[in-house]
């Protein structure tokens, strides 16, 4: 039964860091740049969040839709003003530029809410499961997560696959070029793209911090760095991936807290993604790319 | 003029002449008591992370590869040289013998790992080496952190779980305490001591840059298939770089625990890495003597501007975004470029019109 119960809680973790690396993913696979300040727009998410339930009192359901739209906006502006100038220039300088604005993110928080961490309010109010006559309870946090996942997942996988602007994704992921040539307005294309990722990292800050209640100025980056993981495991660039490899991530990381050591379990995460880049350098669902001279 | 000596020599002397030149002045500056306290006690720094960069820029700025896990190496040689110390503290009084020793077992235990971890990694590219490292030296952290060593008459003791765990004799004692860290490590890091590492690192860092092996190495990061196809091995190039990378930052890891009486793993997570990294992208990648400079003022910065302490992590950010988006922008740089050689233009037809009067 506690085998169970530490299952549950990872595929509920795991169901977290699927949303954020979706939003690695997709950036990844279109901008062909490693996002580090994704997991601190989680931060930003919550914190927005956290902001409208108490000093304003708003409802739990319109907190999280202000978060989406704050972090929507807030990842429009971060690509336009920091990445935009960068598209032709060395990923290095791409990358370095995004941990510069990671590190903006966590000190205007820091700025602006202070040292001390914040107790999160959930803004889930479902119903927990009980289960095995209350051996087992799945709490609301669990379900909503899981739920909220898989709803994003298929989604997402309808707007790329079926929608203009969804293939207008894909073709820029492919070719850049080419698309542009094909007439897809590359730059526009991007800022969508940042613009889902970021709304779904509002929504991943909502899970994350109702699930694990404390809220403060580096909430994000470690489930940040990790969700990146599952991103590669799963193959950078794949919506599915994403899900599976974040589902991974999780259990691997509840068991290995559980029955290996609690001090060890994100070396595991870590070990786990070296192993994995060593015998499939793109992930379980990636493609393999040729280099040409 | 004839060249007195060649560009690449000259360069590395000036900053050899530069450091020695810093040494005296501080010297002059302590013994003549001109120096504060917070001053004296960020000598050692200034060196530890002045090697610290300066190494990091080898991989960053010669082999042209990200590495986020120059704190795992940092933290190994740390570890390493601190345990030697203390267990050697009783037979080996003289730390004139014992740092020198300490500092070398720091280097080669980080050198191993970094050739150990560098064989698989370096197959990678780009953003997936910088995140693999950054997961290696997430790794050696949190390991050191769970890790509890103790001897006793019977040998050594080691365990992952917890201190009672270990079954140390009464009259054992205790090395590395898991999240408590290592303690009661001799105070052996001197500004002198960490100078005379700095002008050594210096020393083999020039040369290296200056060799075959060197200008091999550079021309891995500038093409890399017409490297392959002259005939140059890469993997071994780059692991020679990376171990070499790791060598120094042990060093530079042994001088930062002889600094401190308690030392505990999470000192040395990412943030440490990319506190080094931004020593080497804002004293200019590939430039070493920038990166000593840059590893020296932003040490010294935040300590003086402590009033503003708060916003000195959001400045840090925003010259680092900033500074990317200069010098990597096509048209800003374009734009600067443009003007400079303008204002070259304009100084040089003055002084022909000088010149012609």
């Amino acid at each position: 039964m506690a085998f169970l119960d530490n299952l549950i809680n990872g595929i509920s973790l795991g169901s977290i860091y699927a949303v954020i690396a979706l939003g690695y993913t997709l950036v990844y696979g279109i901008a062909k740049m490693l996002n580090f300040a994704h997991g601190d727009v989680i931060m930003v998410g919550g914190y927005v969040i956290f902001t409208a339930m108490t000093s304003m009192k708003l409802n739990a359901y319109l907190s999280v839709l202000i978060a989406v739209a704050a972090c929507t906006v807030l990842g429009i502006t971060i690509e336009k003003v920091a990445y935009k100038p960068l598209r032709q220039a060395t990923s290095l300088a791409v990358l370095i530029t995004a941990i510069g604005m990671s590190y903006f993110l966590q000190n205007m928080a820091l700025l602006i809410f202070g040292e001390k961490p914040v107790t999160f309010t959930s803004v889930i109010s479902i119903p927990k499961i009980s289960l095995f006559d209350g051996q087992i309870v799945i709490k609301s946090e669990a379900i909503a997560s899981i739920i909220v996942s898989i709803l994003i997942v298929v989604g997402l996988s309808l707007f790329v696959n079926k929608t203009r602007s969804g293939r207008a994704m894909l073709a820029v992921s492919e070719d850049k070029d080419a698309a542009q040539l094909m007439g897809i307005n590359v730059n526009r294309t991007i800022s969508l793209t940042f613009a889902i990722g970021s709304g779904l990292a509002a929504i991943a800050g909502a899970l994350l911090c109702s699930t694990y209640p404390v809220l403060s100025n580096t909430t994000g980056a470690m489930p940040g760095i990790k969700a990146f993981v599952a991103a590669v495991f799963g193959g950078i660039g794949s919506i599915p991936g994403a899900m599976i490899g974040g589902l991974l991530i999780g259990v691997i990381e509840i068991l290995g807290r559980a029955y290996i050591s609690p001090q060890l379990a994100d070396a595991i995460v870590f070990a786990v993604l070296i192993v994995v880049l060593m015998v499939k350098p793109t992930g379980i669902l990636g493609k393999k790319v040729n280099e040409k001279v | 003029m004839k060249q007195f000596l060649k560009p690449a020599t000259r360069k590395s002397f000036i900053t050899y002449l530069l450091v020695i030149a810093a040494f005296i002045a501080v010297e002059i500056m302590v013994s003549t008591g001109n120096a504060s306290n917070m001053f004296k006690g960020l000598l050692v720094p200034f060196c530890v992370y002045s090697v610290a960069a300066a190494s990091l820029n080898l991989t960053v700025g010669i082999l042209g590869e990200l590495s986020l896990g120059q704190a795992g190496f940092m933290c190994i040689g740390a570890y390493s040289s601190a345990i030697f110390s203390i267990v050697t503290k009783d037979t080996i009084t003289s730390a004139w013998v014992r740092f020198p020793v300490a500092m070398l077992i720091g280097g080669i235990s980080a050198a191993i790992f970094g050739v150990l971890i560098g064989i698989p990694v370096l197959r990678l590219r780009g953003d997936y080496l910088a995140i693999v490292t950054l997961a290696f030296g997430e790794i050696i952290k949190n390991v050191f952190a769970a890790l509890y060593i103790g001897y006793d008459s019977s040998g050594l003791h080691v365990s992952l779980t917890s201190q009672g765990d270990l079954g140390l004799a009464p009259d054992g004692k205790m090395l590395i305490n898991g999240a408590l860290g290592i303690s009661g490590t001799p105070k052996d890091s001197t500004f002198e001591i960490g100078f005379a590492v700095l002008l050594i690192t210096l020393i083999i860092i020039y040369n290296f840059v200056n060799s075959r092996t060197g200008r091999a190495v550079m021309s891995i990061r500038d093409n890399r298939i017409a490297a392959e196809s002259i005939g140059l091995n890469i993997t071994k190039f780059k692991l020679i770089t990376f171990g070499l990378t790791a060598f120094l930052a042990g060093i530079a890891g042994a001088l930062f625990s002889h600094n401190l009486s308690t030392l505990q793993a999470s000192k040395f997570d990412y943030n440490l890495s990319i506190l080094v990294l931004v020593f080497v992208v804002l004293g200019g990648i590939g430039n070493i003597r920038g990166s000593v400079i840059a590893a020296v003022v932003l040490t010294y910065l935040p300590e003086v501007l402590r009033s503003i302490n708060n916003y000195r992590m959001l400045i840090y950010s925003i010259v680092l975004i900033v500074m990317m988006i200069f010098t990597s922008n096509a048209k800003i740089r374009g734009f600067f470029t443009a003007s400079f050689m303008k204002l070259k233009g304009l100084i040089i037809k003055n002084k022909s019109a000088k010149e012609g009067e």
